[in-house]
Formats: structure tokens, C-alpha cells, sequence
């Protein structure tokens, strides 16, 4: 019998039913609402009659429109009823939330993994396209719909056809000032922005095992804009060092029980996969994004690419737009460019590792004259370990406001902005176009090309940050 | 929700690569956490000039006869990104009901069979041929979901393929809730294993 992999362990183990042409009735472990999707998901069930099956499997966050100054309010950031509907649909249908007020409140696929409620081999579900980042932790983890959600609340499953299975090796070792960010970002700039269609994925190989649980966070929150449905890292030493001791995690004899399971969470090495692709990693340079879409994407020392280059009408079409967008001529370098705000944040990139990666290129400099600059941990829990370690007032002095947790300006919700700023480089999963605010051109990148890019006022590479 | 046997009307060409959710309804738009009034707020980037919502005559939805689309041709990969329901209530609630691609953004698609959105996939090759009609000429379509065909186009009914349960569930328009139901047993069966195999599931503190 041919060898499986771990996406086919976790999904034979949530099988609840077979349901014929390949579909399966599958079992959800975990269950996260947050106050944009949570009132109208909850809304709906309640109008049809319907209860949460299993309460205690459904946890709530505050995250998606809330207040990141530090003065924070009570209201919803940028107008509506969101926060109070949220809460008192959550309190209708007993399921227990991280508040505003909480200390552990945070976006949501920082909090999950972080309290231990996300662990490895559990199926995990959100109504937000960026839960396949609990991969990272080696969770089945996706992104869903508020109507769908309603199915996943009122039955504890959801009907899931089989993926296809996707193996991507990233060998070799990571470059110095080279990270999670920038792999995820070549993935994408090199099969596309429809590369992973219909694929599970788990990614594999040495530079993979390298990276800290925050890293393979980032890498699998960028796997939908890779257009996969979800992507993993099968949990290892690393993984299970990181639970340990969470608020949430398991203790115990059952501590002990759950650590033998998810060591059976691997692939076997005669695994059968639909397909493989591989990246040397150790050649990367870290990436920027050029365009409007996360697949126009280059080293961050490349050149703007050419629309004659693109292979045929249609993207050059694309390609032209992106550009007039953008604002940039083709051939230009993009090291240089002149930008007016920087932004670290998001649930990509805001996590502890992130804000030291960041903290390391910006100690004892300040950002540019008249950059706008944020900061916006990923949770209040990342905002308190940073300011034991005095990152906050790092950030500060050299310029950048320290914020409350939330998403912020990952996307515009119309309350914060960036000012006026026309050029935003940016450690978040998205450069559409008008994502970040009307107008607002977006390059992303990592955070430790957003802090060096701050400091100089214009795109620069960190590792070459003394000769700024 | 509503069954959804075929769709027929105008049919509008926005023939974009990688149309994201967020320019179907940007966040700033989504100020009711209620599922309906979005009609207004569908694709407000490019369909208004200004704050004030003066119209960008340029725009396909707001010239003639695309004014009363039924059916959007789009280019690949459309609705990529946010999982925001709210895409697919401003699409239904300007009147679409069906959208036309080579690709779709994976949640979007889901989301679609949802709401009685019929999202056909086809060629890219033919979806260049539609788009250049609907802009042509206007272009009146039936998209048949029983016979899986589209008619109005050629003289002979383009096909078009979609599995098999995704059909069945916008035909019937029977609740998802309510056929995952019949399971109970199973799913209580497998609960009650499950508590015991892996118990670090059922007991977050």
C-alpha cells in the first residue's frame, strides 16, 4: 500500500461520513468568529431556529474593526454596530470571547495559536480567508464563508470534496535577512496567484523545518494567495516545544496522549502526492511587490518587469494597469522608490519574532521626515512580551506609533489611515488595488524590509541597511 | 434558499484578471452587519467617481444596457481573496445571477452556491468570445443549469461543466444545514469516539 501523507491522516480522522464523489461530512474541532462575520453568521442561525452544537468548540474575537490607538474606544473603527452586535449575539448563543478589554484579545490567527486553542492535527475554521495560517501550528485550517459558517456552528461539520495533494520543498537554508515572508512571496511571484487551486498543501524541507512557529505562520497565511485551499507544516519538535504550557493546551496524562498523536503526523516518505514543486531557497533575496496582485512580485534588488515581457495579452493588459496603478515605469529599480508610510502588522506579520526582526534594523535610527510609520502587534499578549523587552519604546524613538492589536490598516475599514500617504510598504498578505485606503499603492514585504524602507524614506534592503 | 434552474438576461463583460473581493465591496462599504443593502456598494471603487457617488460613465454596470445585468463575464481567478460574504449579497442584490469565468477565487465560488449565484467556468477562450459579444451588441443569454448549456450565443448551446452535488444543491435550493442533519447519528457517533481517542479536543479550558 502506497505511503499517505499528513493531509490524508488529518482528513481520514474527521471523516465523519462519506458522502459519495469524493465529498466527505467532516468533523470541526474549532470554530473562530470575529465581530465583522460573527453578527450576520449568528444572525442567520438564530433567525432559522438554530443553536451552536457544541458551544464550547466556538470561540469569538474582537479584531477586524476595532480601535488600534492607544486611547482605544469602545465603537467600531470606521462607523456601524459591529463590536455591540457582536457581542450580544455571542452572549445569546453562549459562546465564550476575547473582548476588547481582554488581554488576550488579538486578530484572530494570532490569538488562536497562541492560547493553545489551535493545536496540531485539529480541523479549524474561521470566516476569514487567512485561517489557513494555523498550518503553521500544523492544523488543518481554512477559510470559510458566514453562511457556510452557520452550517459549521449549528452542526460541528462541514462538507469538504478532497483536495488535491501538494507537496512544496523549499531546500537549502534561508539567506541571512531572508525569512517566512520572503518564501511565501517567491512561491507566489513564481507558480501564481492560482498556483495552489484546489490543493492542500504541505510544505517540507530544510529551510521549512528551520522556521519558528511565527515563520511558518506567515508562510501558511499566504497560502490562499497562492489560491490553495489550506497549507501545513506536519508539527515536529518545534511545534510541540511551542504548545507546551499554553492556557488552552492540553496537560497531563492527556498532555502526554495528545503529543503521541501528533507525532503520527508526518508523511510517510513513499507518500503519494498530485503534485510537487520545489524553490531553492538559499538563492532568495528578500521579495517586494511590485503590483496590484501578490504574484507581482521580484527580488526587492530586481528592476520594475516590462509588460512587452508578459506572455501574452490579457497580463500585459494586467501588467499595464498594475503599473499605472502603482504609479512606476517599467525597468525602473525598485530599491530607491520614495515612499510615504510604513506599516507592520496584520495576521502575517505581527507576532513577537516579527517585531524583534523589525526592532533589530530600526535600534538607535528614526524613520524618515514625514513618514507616517505603525506598528500594531498581533495580539495584547506580542504588545506586552514586546514592551517587556522594550521593543515599544524602540519603535518609538525612532518614530513609529505603538499600537493596540487589531487588523488595523491591513485592509481600510474608512477610521484610521495613513494620512494622506500615496506609498505604503507594507507587512501585510494583500497589495490590491485600494486595499490599504483609496489610492493607496501598497508594496509587501517583510518586516525587516518595512523597517529599513522606513528609516530611509524610500524601498531599501536591510541587509545592506548600514549604507543607509 | 431559492432554487436556481437557469438564468437569463443581460450579460455584462468585465473581463479583469484577479477581480478581488474587496473591489466588489470594500471594506469601507460594509458598515451594517446584516446581510442585505449592498446593492449600492457593488464594485464602488470603479463605479463611482467620488465620495458623493457621482457614477463613472465609463463603467460597465453603469452604461446601457448593463444597467440591468443578469449575468457578469469576468476574467480568471474572480473573487480572489476576503472570504466576505458581502461580494456575494452585493452581486445577488444588484441583480446578478450568474458569473462567467475561466476561474474563481475558491471561497467566493463556495459562497456563491450559497446564495443562488450560479458561478460557471469555462474556457478561457470562450469567455473571451462572450465578453467581445456582450460588448459588441448586447447580449441576451439563457445560462441553463438543467441542461448545462448557454444559448443565445452561438447557434449551437455552449456547455458548460459543474460537479455533479453543486448542481443538485442550487437546483434544489434545499437547506445544507438540513441534509448534514440526517447525519446526527453519525455525527454524534463520531463525537462520542472522539471524546475518548483524542480528549485534548473536547476539554479547552
Amino acid at each position: 500500500m502506497a505511503g499517505r501523507t499528513v493531509i490524508d491522516r488529518i482528513w481520514d480522522a474527521h471523516v465523519v461520513a462519506e458522502l459519495g464523489g469524493g465529498r466527505a461530512l467532516l468533523h470541526i474541532d474549532r470554530i473562530f468568529l470575529h465581530e465583522r462575520m460573527g453578527p450576520a453568521l449568528l444572525g442567520g442561525l438564530a433567525a432559522a431556529g438554530r443553536r451552536p452544537a457544541q458551544p464550547g468548540l466556538v470561540f469569538g474575537v474582537m479584531d477586524h474593526t476595532v480601535d488600534t490607538k492607544p486611547t482605544r474606544s469602545e465603537s467600531t473603527a470606521g462607523g456601524g454596530t459591529f463590536i455591540e452586535t457582536f457581542r450580544q449575539r455571542i452572549a445569546q448563543a453562549g459562546i465564550r470571547a476575547f473582548d476588547l478589554d481582554d488581554p488576550r484579545q488579538g486578530i484572530v490567527h494570532v490569538v488562536s495559536p497562541e492560547q493553545g486553542i489551535a493545536l496540531p492535527g485539529c480541523t479549524l475554521v474561521c470566516p476569514d480567508s487567512h485561517t489557513c495560517t494555523l498550518g503553521g501550528i500544523g492544523a488543518l485550517a481554512w477559510g470559510i464563508g458566514s453562511t457556510e459558517g452557520e452550517h459549521a456552528v449549528a452542526t460541528q461539520t462541514l462538507v469538504r470534496p478532497a483536495p488535491r495533494r501538494m507537496q512544496i520543498r523549499f531546500d537549502g537554508r534561508l539567506g541571512a535577512g531572508v525569512g517566512a515572508k520572503d518564501l511565501v512571496l517567491a512561491l507566489i511571484a513564481r507558480f501564481g496567484v492560482e498556483g495552489g487551486q484546489g490543493c492542500a498543501i504541505e510544505f517540507t524541507g530544510e529551510a521549512v523545518r528551520a522556521l519558528g512557529i511565527e515563520s511558518r505562520l506567515t508562510l501558511c497565511n499566504m497560502t490562499v494567495e497562492f489560491g490553495a485551499w489550506t497549507g501545513l507544516v506536519a508539527p515536529d519538535d518545534t511545534t510541540i516545544d511551542w504548545i507546551a504550557g499554553r492556557p488552552f493546551a492540553p496537560e497531563g496524562a492527556v498532555w502526554d496522549r495528545a503529543v503521541a498523536h501528533w507525532r503520527t503526523l508526518v508523511s510517510d516518505d513513499d507518500a503519494v502526492w498530485d503534485e510537487t514543486r520545489s524553490i531553492d531557497a538559499s538563492t532568495l533575496a528578500p521579495q517586494l511587490t511590485w503590483g496590484t496582485s501578490p504574484e507581482q512580485a521580484v527580488a526587492i534588488d530586481q528592476a520594475v518587469p516590462d509588460p512587452a515581457d508578459a506572455p501574452d495579452r490579457q497580463r500585459r493588459a494586467a501588467m499595464e494597469r498594475a503599473l499605472a496603478y502603482m504609479d512606476l515605469q517599467p525597468g525602473a529599480p525598485l530599491l530607491g522608490t520614495p515612499i510615504e508610510a510604513a506599516f507592520i502588522g496584520s495576521c502575517t506579520n505581527s507576532r513577537l519574532p516579527d517585531l524583534r526582526e523589525a526592532a533589530a534594523v530600526l535600534r538607535g535610527r528614526k524613520v524618515a521626515v514625514g513618514l507616517k510609520a505603525l506598528v500594531v502587534p498581533g495580539s495584547m499578549q506580542v504588545r506586552a512580551a514586546a514592551e517587556a523587552e522594550g521593543l515599544d519604546r524602540i519603535f518609538t524613538e525612532a518614530g513609529f506609533e505603538w499600537r493596540k492589536s487589531g487588523c488595523s490598516l491591513c485592509f481600510f475599514s474608512g477610521a484610521d489611515d495613513f494620512g494622506g500617504a500615496r506609498r505604503v510598504i507594507s507587512t501585510t498578505n494583500r497589495n490590491f488595488e485600494g486595499r490599504q485606503g483609496p489610492g493607496v499603492r501598497t508594496h509587501l514585504a517583510s518586516p525587516a524590509t518595512v523597517a529599513a524602507s522606513a528609516i530611509a524614506g524610500r524601498i531599501a534592503d536591510a541587509r545592506v541597511i548600514e549604507r543607509i | 434558499m431559492e432554487p436556481l434552474l437557469r438564468v437569463e438576461g443581460i450579460a455584462a463583460p468585465l473581463l479583469r484578471p484577479n477581480i478581488d473581493t474587496d473591489i466588489i465591496i470594500p471594506s469601507r462599504e460594509i458598515t451594517s452587519p446584516e446581510r442585505t443593502g449592498f446593492a449600492d456598494k457593488l464594485f464602488a471603487p470603479w463605479r463611482y467617481l467620488d465620495g458623493a457617488r457621482r457614477e463613472n460613465p465609463d463603467f460597465v454596470l453603469n452604461r446601457d444596457p448593463f444597467r440591468r445585468a443578469k449575468i457578469l463575464i469576468a476574467g480568471e481567478n474572480f473573487g480572489c481573496g476576503s472570504s466576505r460574504e458581502m461580494a456575494v449579497w452585493a452581486l445577488h442584490q444588484f441583480g446578478i445571477r450568474c458569473v462567467i469565468a475561466p476561474s474563481f477565487g475558491a471561497i467566493f465560488r463556495n459562497n456563491c452556491l450559497r446564495n443562488a449565484l450560479l458561478p460557471v467556468e469555462l474556457p478561457e477562450a470562450d469567455v473571451l468570445a462572450l465578453a467581445s459579444a456582450a460588448e459588441a451588441a448586447p447580449l441576451h443569454l439563457v445560462v441553463d443549469l438543467q441542461a448545462c448549456e448557454i444559448r443565445g450565443f452561438d447557434e449551437r448551446p455552449l456547455p458548460f461543466a459543474i460537479d455533479a452535488d453543486e448542481r443538485e444543491g442550487l437546483l434544489s435550493g434545499l437547506d445544507a444545514i438540513d441534509l448534514t442533519l440526517r447525519h446526527r447519528g453519525a455525527i454524534e457517533a463520531f463525537q462520542a469516539r472522539d471524546r475518548q481517542d483524542r480528549p485534548w479536543i473536547w476539554r479547552p479550558r
